[in-house]
């Protein structure tokens, strides 16, 4: 009864299996550790540390950096579930302060200011996992080429609007059916086309989904947001201005919880969504501009 | 004949599960309401927060009937977070099923970049070592009466116990290409 093997950590099995220990689950943004007990208490597979909620970041403008490191220790010390922290797309050096500070997950994310608008992190020689943004395939599998271990749809951050998360669900999804009937030709023109590596390509093929686990983001503010974008195919939800932003966040994060769970039935989602009080505001995305869609931003 | 396994379907990786129950002679039933256990001769309880699993199966009036399906002689196995739900203290306050009289460690190795991969003898398992993957995982700091170790690392730290037809992992075979556990399990439902 004794083990005999060599003990190997940072792998791309156990990076993108803490991803697969979220699914069906939903991850929320925040900013002070009481909310992170918040979402704790209502249900959250993971909490999102940052400085402001893409809402606040949106209103005030300026630049958007990675949270104060002391924020993040404090919401670290104040939950067990993971705790993932967001760094600006191609800042290294933040990845490796937030790498050193102990967060489960980072998000490379296109909702802080962008420090390098060319490159992004070279995610493989981290030894945590990365998270990334994508608005298609091609996108999605550039990100996971540079070592992401879990990506998620881009949609509009801050908004309330799911419009742009669903048209990038739809797109990805649409995508790897697509695909899945190519011949080995067509396959290799089709990775050229997107941008994307074609080993990537031939991997999502054969497997007929995402190499790593697929969330949405950007916009989901209701527990009927929620469900569309499971019933879309997306394996779990982020959260973020929706929950804090909206008049009972408790409640409605534990709303937004169950409607994941339970995204086939129509009948829970109402039910959760009974007096649930005011949701967050909300920006229509057809009113931006196009300078003002964080989605834009990742190459 | 094939034999109906539930999967308890309210947060985690309970998709793997059924697919590895999918590639044995076995019919994975995803479960998210006590209407859901009727009919199925064993239950996993998948890795994932178990926070999170543990409030919706209160929400949900979910602990009494799979307590009832244990007490019943069905077998149960919970792998990491479902380890951390079968537990009877996990040094802390949250939703248990107190299923199993150990005391486990959550998060044990410490974080994320902490989680590992290794290899394994198990008790009961032939044909070699079982490749195993530890995430953000917990472990048995103690064992009550009955209860076997089935399993322990190098520096003897417990990672899967049985008592009768229960079951507890810290580790994820659903991860691995290794059916051999699934199998047993399922062998074990067929015959309860």
């Amino acid at each position: 009864m004794s083990s005999n093997g060599a003990v190997s950590k940072n792998t791309e099995t156990v990076k993108r299996g803490l991803a697969q220990m979220l699914k069906g689950g939903v991850i929320m943004d925040v900013v002070t550790a009481e909310q992170a007990s918040i979402a704790e208490d209502a249900g959250a597979a993971a909490v999102m540390a940052l400085e402001r909620v893409p809402a606040d970041i949106r209103a005030d403008g300026g630049v958007a950096r990675m949270a104060d490191p002391e924020k993040i220790l404090e919401i670290q010390a104040a939950v067990t579930i993971p705790v993932m922290a967001k760094c600006r797309i191609g800042h290294f050096v933040e990845a490796e302060v937030l790498q050193s500070l102990g967060v489960d997950y980072i998000d490379e994310s296109e909702v802080l200011t962008p420090a390098d608008e060319e490159h992004h992190v070279a995610k493989s020689g981290f030894d945590v996992p990365f998270v990334c943004g994508c608005r298609n395939l091609g996108e999605a599998l550039r990100r996971i080429g540079e070592g992401a271990a879990m990506v998620r749809t881009k949609g509009e951050a801050g908004t309330g609007d799911v419009v742009e998360a669903v048209r990038h669900m739809r797109r990805v999804m649409a995508e790897l059916r697509q695909i899945q009937h190519m011949r080995p030709d067509e396959l290799y023109a089709y990775a050229k086309e997107i941008q994307a590596p074609l080993n990537l390509v031939e991997e999502a093929a054969e497997l007929g989904r995402m190499p790593v686990v697929n969330f949405a983001a950007g916009g989901i503010a209701t527990p009927a947001d929620a469900a569309l974008m499971m019933r879309l195919g997306s394996d779990g939800n982020f959260v973020g201005s929706g929950i804090f932003k909206s008049g009972d966040p408790a409640q409605r994060a534990r709303a937004i919880v169950e409607a994941t769970t339970n995204f086939e039935d129509s009948a829970l989602v109402a039910e959760v969504s009974r007096n649930l009080g005011e949701p967050m505001v909300g920006i229509a995305n057809s009113s931006l501009q196009p300078e003002e869609m964080l989605a834009g931003r990742g190459w | 004949m094939s034999v109906r396994i539930g999967v308890l379907a309210l947060q985690g990786d309970f998709a793997e599960h059924g697919a590895m129950l999918g590639r044995l002679d076995a019919e994975p039933v995803e479960v998210r309401q006590p209407s859901d256990l009727d009919g199925i001769a064993g239950l996993i309880i998948p890795g994932g927060e178990s926070t999170t699993i543990g409030k919706l199966m209160e929400r949900y009036a979910l602990r009494g009937p799979i307590q009832a399906l244990a007490e019943a002689g069905k077998p149960i196995w919970g792998t990491c977070a479902g380890l951390i739900l079968m537990a009877r203290d996990v040094g802390r306050c949250q939703p248990l099923l107190n299923l199993l009289d150990i005391t486990v460690e959550r998060n044990a190795f410490g974080r994320q970049t902490d989680s590992f991969e290794t290899d394994l003898e198990i008790e009961g398992i032939n044909g070699g070592p079982f490749h195993a993957v530890f995430i953000r995982a917990p472990i048995v700091r103690a064992v009550g009466p009955g209860v076997r170790v089935l399993s322990r690392l190098d520096d003897g730290t417990i990672v899967a116990v049985r008592h009768g037809r229960l079951f507890g992992t810290s580790f994820h075979p659903e991860l691995t290409g290794d059916a051999r556990l699934h199998a047993s399990f399922v062998e074990m439902a067929r015959h309860a």
